[in-house]
């Protein structure tokens, strides 16, 4: 039976959530954000035919912790959403600075927000 | 110890027509580290759902990529069909079904030729793409196009496939199979290929998992992962289990995609005996409110979509996780400890697909 | 300079196409269509090539690149810009990492039409890039 579920979680638990979901063996999909009036986030994630996603809302000056630590590839995803979406997350094991894409300007994820 | 030297590669080179750049830390000939740097693709795709609207948006997924072209097409589709809770008709899921499955030919096939392109059996490469050419054959003649097609369509599917080019598509596979087998047993016994490829770029089952590396990527080192499993389409109607090898290496990489394009054409035929009558495609009205997540299996490897709608006809964002993206941490571990003569063969070995990576 | 029209090298660089035309511009060298029997190939060295083809638009990491590339070609040379996005941009000309066509950084000689671009249309093109190359070789 494939199940599938969103869960809203607070910034503070994230690394707490994401740890018990490494310990009972579920695998990073990926991370999504989306910039709608708040920044969005969700962690996916599976175990078998089980689809979980962590949701997280925050605005943008929220600092996020990262999870690179728990699944080391989570670094790409991270460095992604940090440079296209100004997320400031921090601890990222392999951080590129914003180097990643090499995007000459700020993406319009960005500055759209910021203007309206 | 010798001395550290970092050798650039990309983003123009030899190796693949796509351009990614890695920084290549070499000690001697050995490579101790790579470090990506990728956006020389990269156009901002998501963003343009704010453009043009849900509907249109299917031709520019499909243009995400040249070569899943299709599955991109097909999987923005599913996503929006979830989430409108549109129910596609039997045979467009069947007629889905038969095209994604070419395109895994064709996709691999791709792959097997520009592999003998790296290793430099120049004459293999030719023959894969001249084999390769009957799948675009079967393309043109179905759809019109060679690798965009635009035929799947939010309820299902624009074109359909008459019984007279269901059988001759039987017929074209069965040949070709034949003209495969000679093919591929070059690929897996020539004992040049096996030179290249055997021991090289050795990716454990655990370093797989731990690495988040999908599709043949992750199958070549017996992770048992296919978003085929799951049924969606006309999958679960045909007989399906994932093709798995163990050893890992850029060898059992390559033999986990000669078997899937043999089983893709065991399964286009199954889905040409099964398909039932009907219609290609539903109505439906409105737009698009709320949000999925979807996953499906491309050549490459589990892509996922999320779309989220607003109820006008522009979506709020739509995201692509493809799976080259995914496999690059698999690509920048097999590469330590690796001869620079073999960064070739060994960033073709995930399949990359830079398109899709950068979106 | 009859030897030139007869068998140019060529450097395919791939600006931020989607893999469509390029796919095709190498299905052009293979057996269905095979133009390396009239000695036509592939190269990588930008300073063997006579015709650069081009997929793809322009955006603000590759600029450089492609000006390099171009600047590295031996004259006489020629620029052809293949399939829509290469001509402007294409379906992807209101991306925010698009600044648009192959002409906005180097001169183009030949559009080839097309998304993707036939095989055929390429190697119409490179035909009509031979023919410039022979008056700009007098």
């Amino acid at each position: 039976m494939i199940t599938e579920q969103i869960k809203t979680i607070a910034v503070e638990t994230l690394v707490q959530e994401v740890t018990s979901l490494k310990q009972t063996e579920y695998d990073l999909v990926a991370i999504t954000c989306t910039y709608d009036e708040m920044l969005e986030l969700s962690y996916s994630f599976e175990k078998e035919q089980e689809f979980l996603h962590l949701r997280l809302v925050i605005d943008r000056g929220t600092q996020l912790a990262s999870i690179s630590q728990l699944y080391a590839y989570a670094f790409l995803y991270e460095n992604e959403i940090k440079e296209l979406f100004d997320v400031k997350i921090t601890g990222i094991t392999i951080d590129f600075e914003n180097q990643l894409y090499q995007i000459a300007e700020k993406t319009p994820f960005i500055t759209n927000k910021e203007e309206s | 110890m010798g001395k550290r030297t970092i050798i650039p590669f990309g983003p123009q080179h030899p190796v693949l027509p796509e351009p990614i750049h890695l920084d290549l830390v070499l000690e001697d000939e050995t490579v101790v580290g790579a470090i990506p740097r990728i956006g020389y693709i990269h156009r901002g795709l998501e963003k343009l759902v704010e453009k043009k609207d849900f509907q249109q948006y299917t031709y520019v997924a499909e243009r995400i990529c040249g070569i899943c072209s299709f599955m991109h097409g097909m999987g923005y589709c599913m996503t929006i069909e979830k989430i409108m809770q549109i129910e596609v008709p039997a045979r467009a899921e069947f007629l889905r079904t038969i095209w994604a499955e070419l395109s895994r030919m064709h996709s691999h096939l791709l792959w097997l030729g520009l592999t003998a392109d790296a290793f430099g059996f120049e004459s293999l490469f030719m023959h894969t793409w001249r084999l390769r050419e009957k799948v675009l054959d079967i393309f043109e003649e179905t759809t019109g196009g060679r690798v965009i097609f635009s035929v799947c369509d939010i309820g299902g599917v624009k074109k359909d496939i008459d019984d007279n080019m269901l059988a001759k598509i039987v017929t074209v596979l069965t040949e070709l199979e034949q003209e495969l087998k000679t093919l591929t047993d070059v690929f897996l016994h020539d004992s040049s290929v096996k030179h290249r490829t055997c021991g090289v770029g050795v990716l454990s089952k655990q370093a797989a998992v731990a690495l988040g590396a999908v599709g043949p990527t992750a199958r070549g080192s017996g992770v048992a992962k296919d978003m085929r499993t799951y049924g969606y389409a006309a999958y679960s109607k045909l007989d399906f289990t994932p093709i798995i090898e163990q050893q890992g290496d850029a060898y059992a990489r390559m033999k986990v995609r000669i078997g899937e394009v043999f089983q893709a054409a065991r399964l286009i035929k199954a889905a040409i005996n099964l398909i039932p009558e009907g219609p290609i495609n539903v109505r439906y009205k409105g737009n698009p409110t709320g949000e999925a997540f979807l996953r499906i299996e491309q050549p490459r490897g589990t892509v996922l979509y999320y779309v989220k709608g607003n109820g006008t006809k522009f979506l709020t964002r739509f995201r692509a996780r493809t799976p080259t993206f995914a496999n690059v941490p698999a690509l920048l571990e097999t590469l330590k400890g690796s001869s620079l003569a073999d960064v070739p063969v060994l960033v073709l070995t995930i399949d990359p697909c830079i398109s899709c990576t950068e979106r | 300079m009859g030897y030139i029209k007869k068998s140019p090298w060529i450097l395919h660089y791939d600006g931020s196409s989607c893999n469509g035309c390029d796919i095709e511009v190498l299905a052009a060298l293979t057996p269905l269509y095979d133009v390396e029997r009239f000695g036509i190939i592939n190269t990588g060295n930008p300073k063997h090539a006579d015709i650069l083809l081009i997929t793809g638009g322009i955006n603000a990491q590759n600029i450089s690149v492609v000006k390099q590339l171009y600047e590295q070609m031996a004259r006489p040379k020629a620029v052809v810009a293949i399939g829509a996005c290469a001509a402007n941009g294409g379906i992807f000309a209101e991306c925010y990492n698009i600044i648009g066509g192959v002409d906005k950084v180097i001169p183009v000689d030949i559009y080839v039409p097309g998304c993707a671009a036939r095989p055929e249309a390429i190697i119409d093109g490179v035909v009509k890039a031979l023919a410039l190359l022979e008056q700009k070789g007098h």
